[in-house]
């Protein structure tokens, strides 16, 4: 399978990936497949009642890692995929997930990347997403990721999501059901600029007893770009659950963050923290006094910010 | 060296304008020089007009000939002035090793960077990657605010009481720092400080109340009517 430069760009940009990753992988590219490769515990099966596909691990399987990156540079392109990932009793694997655009063109490009994720009795699961775009073209370039989320008695789910740059309107929606000693961890990193546009929900219900959810979310939002943060943990049964967010606002942005704690259950303990602020003054003059100018004090605060 | 001459600094608020700094005329020509006095006498805000941070309502601030009154933070900084904050500033996400390789103004590596808190006194492996955050103690900051004095290493580095918020133990070790750091500058040190073991290796004592200089000298001069109970009369023996 050979990559051009522009595919070789997005890859490093939302996978890290230098090439044709090693291990478990399936690679589209404008709404068509571009490789696959499977492993003996690791099966990768298109859809047949819709674009997509089922990826199958198996019980026990340990240390290996799927990654499965989404490549658009048609201008005009409207793919929507439906992935899920099955997760077998007792595995311990990292799946690495991302959506690169590349629009040069004046139409619009949208991605829509359903995924669902039923992760087995004890398995333990590090989902890692990034989303990017770029390109000079007058066309938008539009994400609306869906997660979906079955955690079984005593799984363990991480998931890492970022959102850096590029992407002009994004809709994602989050929702997650923890079942029994069950533990679910979220950090999301969100920069928005220009006049971008990002609505983000997150609905989790904590249904197990002992059953746990930590969902921490920073965002930047820079010139004239929107930001909305709905944050929903229903807690229905023995239950912890935290959530905080963390957001910078900056120039003419606006940024909204919606807490939701709901107990159902007498025995739930739930938390929400929630800060929005600019970049304090006395830390942009911290760093001129190490000698940055304030534009170069606030670039490493931001990074710092969402590292 | 460093000149001011007539500074003069008055804040306006609702009780309308207050004059904090009145007629200083002050050189830093020593290799350590202690600025003390009572609380709310101007001392910090000298020490922020000279980084650039606050600007005077007159006079002028000359480092080795060339006036810089009219520059701004960054470009002081850049011609070697260095500001240690009374109240070091905390960052999300910006760890220990990223504050030092700012400071530094090049590459950095991770054992010069450990070589900087270890001066300190602080055991550089826990704290390197460590974010300035929360997290850290009062006295852990401050620390971390030194070092990265020391990794600027420029001819000017001024000190806003760098023993406020520290505990007995750790001002013992900030002692040493500084003695050492008074050993081995290639500049001048200005530090803003109530105690008498920083004084005591200071070249120079200036007394600063009410917004004016009382009395400078070679510290021979001034410890002893400051102990006595003299001008300052805020010093207690540590």
């Amino acid at each position: 399978m050979a990559l051009d430069a522009i595919q070789k760009a997005l890859l490093a940009e939302i996978a890290g990936l230098h090439g044709v990753p090693e291990g478990a992988y399936n690679i589209r590219s404008d709404g068509k497949l571009e490789g696959r490769s499977t492993t003996a515990n690791i099966d990768i099966v298109t859809k047949s009642d819709k674009p997509g596909i089922d990826i199958y691990i198996k019980p026990g399987t340990r240390n290996e890692s799927v990654h499965i990156p989404v490549i658009i540079e048609q201008s005009g392109l409207k793919d929507l995929v439906y992935n899920d990932f099955h997760i077998g009793e007792g595995a311990d694997v990292t799946i690495i997930a991302g959506c690169g655009i590349n629009n040069c063109g004046s139409q619009d490009s949208q991605h829509d990347g359903i995924h669902s994720f039923y992760v087995g009795k004890n398995a333990r699961l590090k989902y890692v997403e990034k989303h990017y775009a770029d390109g000079d073209g007058s066309g938008e370039r539009i994400m609306n990721p869906t997660t979906i989320i079955e955690l079984d008695e005593g799984a363990y789910m991480e998931m890492d999501t970022t959102q850096i740059k590029g992407i002009d309107s994004t809709k994602r929606d989050t929702r997650a059901k923890v079942g029994a000693g069950a533990t679910l961890i979220v950090r999301e990193k969100l920069m928005t600029h220009g006049r971008q546009v990002s609505d983000s929900e997150f609905t989790i219900d904590l249904d197990g007893d002992d059953s746990s959810a930590n969902v921490i979310s920073r965002g930047v939002a820079r010139d004239a770009s929107r930001q909305v943060l709905l944050l929903r943990i229903n807690g229905n049964a023995r239950c912890y659950g935290h959530s905080e967010c963390d957001n910078i606002v900056m120039d003419e942005s606006f940024v909204q963050a919606i807490p939701e704690i709901t107990a159902n259950s007498v025995e739930a303990s739930l938390v929400h923290e929630a800060a929005i602020g600019k970049i304090a003054g006395e830390q942009i003059t911290k760093l001129m006094t190490l000698g940055l100018t304030e534009a170069e004090a606030e670039e490493q605060i931001v990074a710092g910010f969402l590292k | 060296m460093l000149e001011l001459r007539n500074i003069s600094y008055t804040a306006g608020d609702d009780g309308g304008p207050k004059e904090i700094l009145n007629g200083i005329n002050l050189t830093v020509s020593e290799r350590f020089v202690a600025v003390t006095g009572p609380n709310g006498g101007g001392k910090s805000t000298l020490a922020k007009i000279i980084a650039g941070i606050i600007r005077p309502s007159t006079g002028s601030i000359i480092l080795d000939g060339e006036d810089i009154t009219g520059l701004g933070v960054t470009e002081r900084a850049r011609k070697g002035v260095s500001f240690a904050f009374q109240q070091p500033v905390r960052f999300k996400g910006i760890t220990v090793y990223d504050l030092l390789r700012l400071a530094s103004g090049r590459k950095l590596t991770v054992g010069e960077a450990c070589d900087y808190l270890s001066r300190v006194g602080m055991c550089a492996r826990d704290y390197v990657n460590r974010e300035v955050n929360a997290s850290l103690s009062g006295g852990e900051l401050k620390r971390i605010e030194i070092a990265t004095i020391l990794a600027r290493g420029t001819k000017l580095s001024i000190f806003d009481e760098p023993e406020a918020g520290i505990d007995l133990w750790s001002f013992s070790n900030l002692i040493a720092v500084f003695e050492k750091m008074y050993e081995q500058i290639n500049g001048s040190i200005l530090i803003i400080s109530h105690q008498e073991r920083i004084l005591e290796i200071a070249d120079k004592i200036v007394v600063i109340a009410g917004g004016r200089i009382k009395e400078q000298g070679p510290r021979d001069e001034i410890l002893p009517g400051l102990i006595g109970g003299g001008a300052c009369g805020r010093l207690a023996a540590v």
